[in-house]
């Protein structure tokens, strides 16, 4: 439990740097290309206002969105091996970390906050798609084990946001032993007795998905996130067939019973209070002064 | 001993010319029997310069040589009284993951494995080893099965991956192999993994979370195939080698990286020329590390030490 003598100290770092985009710019939305101005997705969760398309975004936005105003806090997490292969492509996978440091601002993958969410201590553990695709290799596996404890620890329930493609490949075997890492991770706080809610974001696929995305307690999905094993082109390639419309997307996993519902994402904050309230607190304060009240009656 | 792979050209040609002084001396032409020791002792020594150097893309093709014992014959030698059971219970039975009761030893085991399939037709009944969800669901079932009567596991990977296909992602291929991982951490008898050929991926961890992983000498056990990472890292599928280098995936880099307790050393040459050689190592070693664990008695310490050892790997490298 080395890690949590340091695991309050929130990264300065990463909590004041420059946002970079102006306020008075006008994006286009790579969906329906229409024009939005700036202020206005943020204001929307980035979610565009013409076409309803729910655009990738990182732990910074979710912590935000999701938590109760002012109430998180990131925990820094343990170090791990850098390049335990030695790995080169085109690419030193060192240099490529060091590039998506400075293109993201963040550590790692992953980023881990606690706070509350409607005054529930809860612990989330985000991926950034924008950080290598959001690949999970040991740094991943650190992330999720070290969430699990603090959530027992603090006995709050734990949120997984994935956006991922999959395995990094650039840690090979290691890599893959992030499934049942992060599998024993969340099955922890299953046995703990805490919730574990799974938050499926475009994309969700390879590895993560096959681990502790799919063994939520409750799982949701994002709109039309492409959720799947098998990246589609793998799959095009493998069966030389188009692939039947709206394949692997948030709508046909609900509709083959894979994810418990679809949630937009400005109402997922009060969806998941719902849920959480519901497991957290199975006897509301309401009823509960009803017994009360009944039992004053009887007794006067 | 039928098919040659590329780099076992020149071995090739040795035999066939073995083959044809054997068919010599036996129709009475003793004037070739001293030029017939000659070859076949540079037939061995070319044989084992050979596969003294192999290199890990060489060592992917012996991993997948299609006569390489495959779960079936493990099974067949190592087991007595061997019932395969059959299905998921919710869909179909699929023949790409085999299971079921068997003696190893004298004692009763839950056997399962990736079944590759023998010959054209055999490769497309088991689906090339590549599992659909019911494959991993049915190996769930005999998990909890072994868990109940306090059966020991072992499991045989041999797996290019899960299969990647419409039907498959239908049916929750991702969440199969999730409650497979998920069921082999909580189940309190001992489990044994023997990857024998390849073991590829998210289909090959479905069936590797054990007390002890054990590996052959030429298998290979990685996140990607070599050809897929060159595809996507290197976008040309002509850098297979150089991915099968970077990747690590064979048994040494296993026990270098910690992932794997002992590699079984297949006899030089391969599984594929000395099949029943190499079960009869796999047995033993199996034997051994099965008498370890039952040592060490029926209690929940063992589910314990099992994530224990997955959360320890990679932390100390
Ligand atoms: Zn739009």
């Amino acid at each position: 439990m080395s890690w949590l003598s340091n695991f309050v100290r929130p990264r300065i770092q990463a909590l004041v740097r420059k946002r970079e985009t102006p306020e008075n710019l006008w994006l286009t939305c790579d969906e329906c290309s229409q024009m939005i101005f700036h202020r206005d997705l943020v204001a929307n969760q980035h979610v565009c206002p013409h076409c309803d398309h729910h655009m990738r975004i990182g732990p910074h936005e979710r912590f935000s969105a999701l938590f109760d105003a002012n109430s998180f806090q990131r925990i820094e997490l343990p170090s791990v091996v850098v390049d335990p292969l030695k790995f080169k492509d085109e690419k030193r996978y060192v240099d490529r970390l060091k590039e998506n440091r400075q293109q993201t601002g963040e550590d790692e993958a992953v980023s881990v906050a606690h706070g509350t969410i409607d005054e529930m201590p809860t612990v989330i553990a985000c991926q950034n798609f924008a950080f290598m695709g959001g690949s999970m290799g040991l740094a991943t596996g650190e992330a999720m084990l070290s969430a699990a404890q603090l959530a027992i620890l603090q006995e709050a329930s734990l949120i997984s946001i994935s956006a991922t493609g999959g395995a990094r490949m650039q840690e090979g075997i290691l890599s893959l032993m992030q499934m049942p890492r992060t599998t024993i991770a969340v099955t922890q706080v299953r046995e703990a007795g805490l919730p574990y809610i799974s938050v499926l974001t475009d994309p969700t696929t390879g590895g993560v998905t096959a681990s502790f995305a799919m063994l939520g307690d409750v799982t949701i999905a994002e709109p039309r996130a492409l959720i799947g094993f098998a990246g589609p082109r793998v799959i095009e390639n493998t069966i030389r067939q188009t692939l039947p419309s709206g394949f692997q997307r948030s709508e046909y996993l609900l509709d083959h019973g894979m994810v418990d519902m679809v949630v937009p994402r400005k109402e997922l904050r009060e969806t998941l209070i719902r849920l959480l309230g519901m497991l957290r607190r199975p006897h509301s304060t309401s009823s509960i002064s009803t017994i009360d009240s009944t039992q004053e009656g009887s007794s006067s | 001993m039928d098919s040659f792979l590329d780099f076992e050209k020149d071995i090739s040609d040795l035999n066939g010319k073995i083959k044809e002084l054997r068919h010599l001396v036996s129709s009475g032409d003793t004037n070739v029997a001293e030029e017939l020791v000659r070859l076949e002792a540079s037939a061995a020594q070319l044989l084992r310069q050979t596969y003294d150097k192999l290199t890990p893309w060489q060592k992917a093709q012996v991993a997948r040589h299609p006569e390489r014992p495959h779960f079936s014959d493990y099974a067949r030698v190592l087991l007595s009284e061997f019932t395969p059971l059959a299905g998921d219970r919710t869909y179909a039975e699929d023949a790409a993951i085999l299971g079921g009761l068997g003696r190893f030893e004298g004692r009763t085991v839950v056997a399962i494995g990736h079944e590759k399939g023998e010959g054209t037709e055999g490769r497309v009944d088991h689906n090339f080893g590549m599992a659909h969800p019911e494959g991993y669901r049915k190996a769930v079932r005999l998990f909890e099965l072994a868990d109940r009567f306090g059966i020991p596991v072992l499991t045989f990977i041999d797996t290019p991956g899960a299969y990647p296909g419409v039907e498959a992602e239908e049916r929750g291929q991702a969440e199969a192999i999730a409650r497979a991982i998920e069921t082999c951490l909580g189940i309190d008898v001992p489990v044994i993994s023997i990857i024998i050929g390849e073991g590829g991926s998210g289909g090959a961890i479905a069936l590797g979370v054990a007390d002890r992983i054990l590996m052959l000498g030429y298998a290979i056990y990685s996140v990607i195939s070599p050809e897929g990472c060159a595809s996507i890292l290197w976008r040309s599928s002509e850098r297979s080698r150089d991915a099968a280098e970077m990747l690590r995936m064979t048994s040494q880099d296993m026990l270098e990286l910690g992932i794997i307790d002992e590699a079984v050393e297949e006899p030089i040459g391969g599984a594929h020329r000395f099949p029943e050689e190499t079960i009869e190592l796999v047995g033993r070693s199996i034997g051994r590390h099965l008498l370890e664990l039952e040592g060490e008695g029926r209690s929940s310490d063992r589910r314990v030490k099992r994530r224990q050892k997955f959360i320890d790997m990679g932390t100390s490298l």
